[in-house]
C-alpha cells in the first residue's frame, strides 16, 4: 500500500489545528476545530483506500487492479453528511447561547468552570432561585453575566444539613 | 416467509414514523397516534424476532441483496434481539409518558412538536446500532441516535440545557470521531469492516496492531457507555434534559455503548488480553460512581451517578469473560435499562408532585401519593439488589462469575461490587427517607407546594385546587394535573416490566447464557453472516 505524503502532511496539520481549536473556550473555535478533525479523518479514510487509481465506474475494458477502492469514498460521503449536520446543529446552539447570554464573545464554558471550581456539586442549579425568575429580572440586572444570579443564589443558600 | 427478513423493519418503521410525524408537525394529536402505534408495531415485530432466534441463534439479513463482506449486513442473535425488545418496550413506555405530559401541559403549539419525530429517529438509531453487522453501520447507527439525542437534550433551548448540551455534543462528537478513526485504521489493516469478516481477519494481525485497534475501539465505546475515567460528561448533562428524555437516555444510550463493548470483546478481539485492565476500570466505575451519587441532593443527578456506577457491573461481567460472566452482564443490561428508566420517570413524577427533585426540599410524598411511593420503592430496591428482584439475580450471577475466576483482582472486584450494591441501597433509602417519609416541615427548604397541600389537607384533594404559590413552576395546578394518569400508567407499566424480569428470570437467564455461549464461541455469528465453514 502506497502512502501519499501530501495527504499525510495535510492530515497531520488538520489534526493538530483541530485539537488546538477544540481546547479553546470559545464555542465558535470549538466548532471549527471539530470540522477540522472531521476533515482530517476524512483524509485518513481516503488514504486507507491504498493506491491511486481510476474512478470506480465499471468498464469491461479496464483491469480490476486499475480501479480505486470505492468503499472508503462511500465512508467519506457518509461522514461528510454527518459532520455537516453536526456542524449545523452546533452553529444553532452557538447562536442560541449567544441570544441567551447577550455576549459578543461566546464563552459559555465560564459557567462550567465556576461549577468545576466549587468544592462540591451539591447545589442544584435552581435550588433556591427558580429558573423562571431569571427571565423577568430588570434589564440592568440582565446585563450581568447570566451566571451571576445563580452564583448569588448558591452563596446565600444555607448549607444543607448532614 | 423467513421471519428474520423482518429485521430491517425495526429500523425502517421508526424512520417512516418520523417522516409522517414531521409531515404532521402541526397536528400534535395525530403525531402522538402515529408515533405510539409505529413503536408498538416495531415492538411486536421485535418480539417475533426474539422468538425466532431464541433457539436457533444468530441469523443474518443482507440488505439490498449485496453479499457480505461487501454489502450491509444486519445480524440478529439472542443478545441483539433481547436488546431490541427491551429497548423498544422502554422507549414505548417513555413515549406514552411524554405524550401524557404533553397532553396535560398543553404543548399544542410549542416547539415540542419536534419531539415525536426526533424521538422516533433516536429509536431507529438505537435499533440500527443493535442490528449492525458491520462497524461502519454501527457508526451510522451511533450517529443517528446521537444526532437525535443532541436535539432532545437541548429541547426548548433554555440556558442550563444549552450549557449542558454543548458539553454533551462536543464529547459525543469527539468519541464518534475516535470511532471513525479506528474504523479507518481497521479498514487499512484488514480491508474490511464487516464484523464477522473482521473476526476472522483481525486475529492474523500483528499483536501490537491488534492491541492498539482494540484499545481505540474500547475508548470510543467507553466514552459512549460512560465507563469511569470517561464518564465525566454524563452526570453533568443528563439531568438538565426534560424528564422523559433523561429517562430514555439513561436507559438506552449508555447501553448501546455497552453493547458495542460486548461485541468488541467477544467477536472482534476475543481472549483475555486486557481483561485485568477492564476489571480495574469496572471496579473504579462502580465505586467512584456510587460515591458521586452519595454526594448529591438532587435526585436526577444522584440517579445519573448511580447509572454510571452500575455500568461498572456490566463491564465487570465482560471483564470476567466466562459464559456466566457475560451471560449475567447481558441479563444485567436488560434489567438495568428497565429499572433505570423507571426511576427517572418516577423522578419526573416526583418533580411534578413535589415541585422539585431536590432532596432538601422534598418531604411527605408517601402520604400525599402512596402510589408514587410504591412506584419509587419497587425499582429502587430492585436497583439496590434486594433478593426477589432481577437486580439481585444479575448481581448474584456476576459475583458467581467473579468467584469462579478466583484471581485476587476478581475477589477485589467482587468486594467492590458488594460495596457498591450496599451504597446504592443507602442512596436509594436516603431518597426514600427524605422525599417520602419525613413530613414536609422537616425539610431544609420545603417546597411551598408540599406545605400548601399538607396544610390544606383533604379540602385540597376534593377541590383539586392548590394554594397559589409564587415560586413553584406547578403552582395553581390541580392534583390531577400534578399526577396525570397518562403519565402514571406508563410508569406503572415500566415498573411492572422490571418486576416481570424477575419473574421471568429463569427463561431470561437461559437466553442470556445461550447468547453468551454463542458470542464466546463466535462461530454461530460468523457462519450466520459468511456462510457455513467460514468460522473455522
Amino acid at each position: 500500500m502506497s502512502i501519499n505524503i501530501t495527504f499525510m502532511v495535510i492530515m497531520g496539520a488538520l489534526y493538530a489545528c483541530g485539537i488546538y481549536l477544540l481546547l479553546e473556550r470559545s464555542l465558535t473555535r470549538v466548532v471549527l476545530g471539530l470540522a477540522m478533525l472531521a476533515n482530517a479523518t476524512n483524509i485518513l479514510l481516503l488514504s486507507t483506500g491504498g493506491f491511486q487509481g481510476l474512478a470506480p465506474l465499471f468498464n469491461a475494458g479496464i483491469a480490476v487492479e486499475d480501479y480505486n477502492d470505492p468503499l472508503p469514498q462511500a465512508f467519506i460521503l457518509t461522514s461528510i453528511v454527518i459532520s455537516f449536520s453536526v456542524t449545523a446543529f452546533m452553529l444553532g446552539i452557538i447562536y442560541r447561547s449567544w441570544v441567551l447570554s447577550r455576549q459578543d464573545e461566546v464563552q459559555d464554558d465560564i459557567e462550567d468552570r465556576r461549577v468545576a471550581s466549587q468544592s462540591s456539586f451539591d447545589a442544584e442549579d435552581d435550588a433556591d432561585v427558580p429558573e423562571d425568575t431569571t427571565e423577568f429580572t430588570p434589564p440592568e440586572e440582565a446585563e450581568e453575566a447570566p451566571g451571576s444570579l445563580r452564583a448569588t443564589g448558591q452563596s446565600t443558600r444555607p448549607e444543607a444539613k448532614e | 416467509m423467513n421471519t428474520i427478513s423482518l429485521a430491517p423493519l425495526a429500523v425502517v418503521l421508526p424512520f417512516i414514523g418520523a417522516a409522517l410525524a414531521f409531515i404532521l408537525i402541526r397536528h400534535t394529536r395525530a403525531q402522538r397516534v402515529i408515533s405510539i402505534s409505529i413503536l408498538s408495531v416495531t415492538l411486536i415485530l421485535e418480539v417475533i424476532l426474539l422468538f425466532s432466534v431464541w433457539e436457533t441463534g444468530a441469523q443474518a439479513v443482507n440488505v439490498g441483496g449485496w453479499l457480505p463482506p461487501v454489502g450491509i449486513t444486519m445480524v440478529v442473535d439472542q443478545f441483539s434481539a433481547l436488546m431490541l425488545v427491551v429497548s423498544s418496550a422502554v422507549s414505548l413506555a417513555v413515549l406514552i409518558y411524554a405524550a401524557g405530559q404533553g397532553m396535560t401541559d398543553g404543548d399544542e403549539d410549542g416547539p415540542i412538536s419536534i419531539f415525536h419525530p426526533t424521538y422516533l429517529i433516536l429509536v431507529a438509531g438505537v435499533s440500527n446500532a443493535f442490528l449492525a453487522g458491520d462497524l461502519f453501520n454501527l457508526y451510522v447507527g451511533f450517529e443517528i441516535l446521537l444526532t437525535a439525542s443532541y436535539v432532545l437534550m437541548t429541547l426548548g433551548g433554555t440556558t442550563p440545557r444549552i450549557r449542558a448540551g454543548v458539553t454533551y455534543v462536543v464529547v459525543s462528537v469527539v468519541s464518534s470521531l475516535l470511532f471513525l478513526i479506528t474504523i479507518a485504521m481497521i479498514y487499512a489493516a484488514t480491508g474490511t469492516v464487516n464484523m464477522a469478516d473482521l473476526a476472522v481477519k483481525l486475529g492474523d494481525l500483528d499483536p501490537g496492531t491488534q492491541l492498539m485497534l482494540h484499545l481505540m475501539l474500547l475508548v470510543a465505546f467507553g466514552i459512549k457507555a460512560a465507563v469511569f475515567p470517561l464518564s465525566f460528561w454524563l452526570p453533568d448533562s443528563y439531568p438538565t434534559a426534560p424528564a422523559p428524555v433523561t429517562a430514555v437516555f439513561a436507559g438506552l444510550l449508555t447501553k448501546v455503548g455497552v453493547y458495542a463493548m460486548v461485541r468488541t470483546e467477544t467477536l472482534l478481539f476475543p481472549g483475555d488480553r486486557i481483561n485485568s485492565l477492564l476489571m480495574v476500570v469496572a471496579g473504579l466505575t462502580m465505586v467512584v460512581g456510587i460515591l458521586g451519587a452519595l454526594a448529591q441532593t438532587d435526585v436526577k443527578r444522584m440517579l445519573s451517578f448511580t447509572l454510571v456506577s452500575h455500568i461498572g457491573y456490566m463491564v465487570f461481567g465482560l471483564a470476567v469473560g466466562s459464559v456466566v460472566g457475560i451471560g449475567s452482564a447481558v441479563f444485567y443490561v436488560a434489567h438495568h435499562i428497565t429499572v433505570q428508566t423507571s426511576l427517572f420517570l418516577v423522578t419526573g413524577l416526583i418533580e411534578r408532585r413535589g415541585g422539585t427533585a431536590n432532596m432538601d426540599r422534598l418531604g411527605g410524598l408517601a402520604k400525599l401519593s402512596p402510589l408514587l411511593a410504591m412506584l419509587y420503592f419497587i425499582p429502587a430496591i430492585n436497583l439496590g439488589g434486594i433478593p426477589p428482584f432481577s437486580g439481585f439475580l444479575g448481581k448474584l450471577g456476576l459475583l458467581e462469575a467473579g468467584v469462579d475466576l478466583g484471581t485476587p483482582l476478581a475477589y477485589l472486584l467482587v468486594a467492590a461490587s458488594v460495596l457498591t450494591s450496599l451504597l446504592t441501597l443507602l442512596v436509594m433509602a436516603r431518597v426514600w427517607n427524605r422525599a417520602f417519609w419525613r413530613t414536609p416541615e422537616d425539610a431544609v427548604h420545603p417546597d411551598p407546594i408540599l406545605l400548601a397541600t399538607g396544610a390544606g389537607g383533604s379540602s385540597l384533594r376534593n377541590s383539586g385546587e392548590v394554594v397559589e404559590t409564587s415560586s413553584s413552576r406547578f403552582a395553581g395546578r390541580n392534583a390531577n394535573d400534578l399526577l396525570p394518569r397518562t403519565m402514571v400508567y406508563p410508569t406503572v407499566g415500566l415498573v411492572a416490566l422490571g418486576v416481570s424480569l424477575s419473574v421471568l428470570a429463569g427463561p431470561l437467564f437461559s437466553l442470556s447464557d445461550n447468547a453468551a455461549r454463542d458470542m464466546l464461541d463466535r462461530t454461530p455469528y460468523i457462519e450466520a453472516v459468511l456462510g457455513e465453514g467460514a468460522g473455522q
